[in-house]
């Protein structure tokens, strides 16, 4: 059969019988063979470990993050009842940001809980056919001549090595897609150490280099949504003229479009 | 005929459902040229489903070998192309 079932039976065959050319003595073969699926059993323990603490450790990244949507909306609120609107969205455009890569992390988390469990199962699976083989080597040892062995190994071995390889793709993908996620993650990192959901008043006057890249990375029409939201909850209305602080001096503020504040 | 379906488990199947195999296969192989995600997706799940259903499970603990290998059902089409082409998708 060609096609993707023969394309990928060729391959999976092919590196089965090199795994099984290695040795000619028959009890040797044997005892290779049960040594390489133990230690194969190890990797697949130590890949659930990694996939475990890469989701560890984005699930204390939402945390951290959760506690910063918290804190930022409240400050926003804050200025803006103390009539600091400037302030209120610099806020709010950290919140958005904070949100946005929560909602990331998010699916992530998802995702490698998904790949712990299919890890485990592949563990339980691989670990049940190793120990058929250890029981039946220990048969084919005592019961077989030579060349009746020969058979009944391959047999076995090709049982257990397909298994193999089919826990040794497993932990590629695996692999694979906790590479994506600690990329992720320490994007975020970068981002925190930036100091991007930082306590705002911690801020200096005036925009730094931060509130210049957050009003790129947040969504503007977002931003000013909820600040108008969050005037109307403060009983601020729409054309209620809310007092611009006077930014004129302090660190040269980028003018927003339609304001006309600056000089 | 035994089928295994990587990430997944091994079925028993009967010699007779190969054409049927055969046939969904090649399904599979044009979507993958077709390079139509949706049509790859949907051909390669129908292929996945025959043999879960006409199939029955291998055991844990069996020995066999599979006469036929079938890659792990969250392929993607790109991973798809590059196993016609490339090393494939298992590691040495």
């Amino acid at each position: 059969m060609a096609g993707l079932t023969g394309r990928m039976s060729t391959v999976v065959k092919a590196k089965v019988s090199k795994l099984l050319d290695r040795a000619e003595d028959p009890a040797e073969t044997l005892d290779y063979s049960y040594q390489k699926q133990v230690e194969q059993l190890q990797n697949v323990k130590k890949g659930i470990a990694d996939v475990v603490t890469a989701k560890k450790r984005l699930q204390m990244q939402e945390k951290t993050l959760q506690q910063s949507v918290v804190k930022l909306d409240t400050q926003a609120r804050q200025a803006l009842s103390s009539g600091n609107e400037e302030l209120a969205r610099t806020a709010l455009e950290r919140k958005n940001v904070a949100q946005t890569e929560l909602q990331g992390l998010d699916t992530q988390v998802t995702e490698l809980q998904d790949q712990q469990q299919k890890l485990t199962d592949s563990e339980q699976k691989l670990r049940a056919k190793i120990e058929a083989f250890r029981t039946k080597k220990e048969v084919i040892k005592a019961q077989y001549s030579a060349a009746e062995a020969q058979v009944r190994i391959s047999e076995a071995a090709t049982g257990v090595g397909e298994q193999m390889a089919d826990v040794g793709l497993a932990m590629q993908r695996a692999v694979d897609k906790t590479e994506n996620m600690k990329a992720r993650a320490s994007a975020v990192s970068e981002l925190e150490e930036a100091g991007t959901f930082d306590d705002i008043t911690q801020l200096g006057s005036g925009e730094d280099d931060i509130d210049r890249q957050l009003k790129q990375l947040s969504s503007q029409p977002a931003v000013d949504d909820e600040l108008a939201k969050m005037k109307s909850e403060l009983g601020q209305g729409e054309s209620g003229e809310t007092p611009q602080i006077a930014s004129g001096g302090a660190g040269g503020q980028s003018a927003q479009p339609g304001e006309s504040g600056q000089a | 005929m035994i089928v295994r379906i990587s990430g997944e488990d091994q079925y028993r199947l009967a010699d007779e459902q190969r054409a049927g195999l055969n046939e969904l296969d090649n399904a599979v192989v044009a979507a993958c040229e077709g390079g139509d995600e949706a049509a790859f997706a949907q051909a390669f799940a129908a292929l996945l489903d025959y043999v879960r259903s006409n199939g029955e499970r291998v055991a844990d603990d069996e020995l066999a070998g599979s006469d036929l290998i079938l890659p792990p059902p969250d392929l993607s089409l790109a991973e798809a192309g590059s196993e016609f082409t490339g090393e494939g998708l298992i590691p040495d």
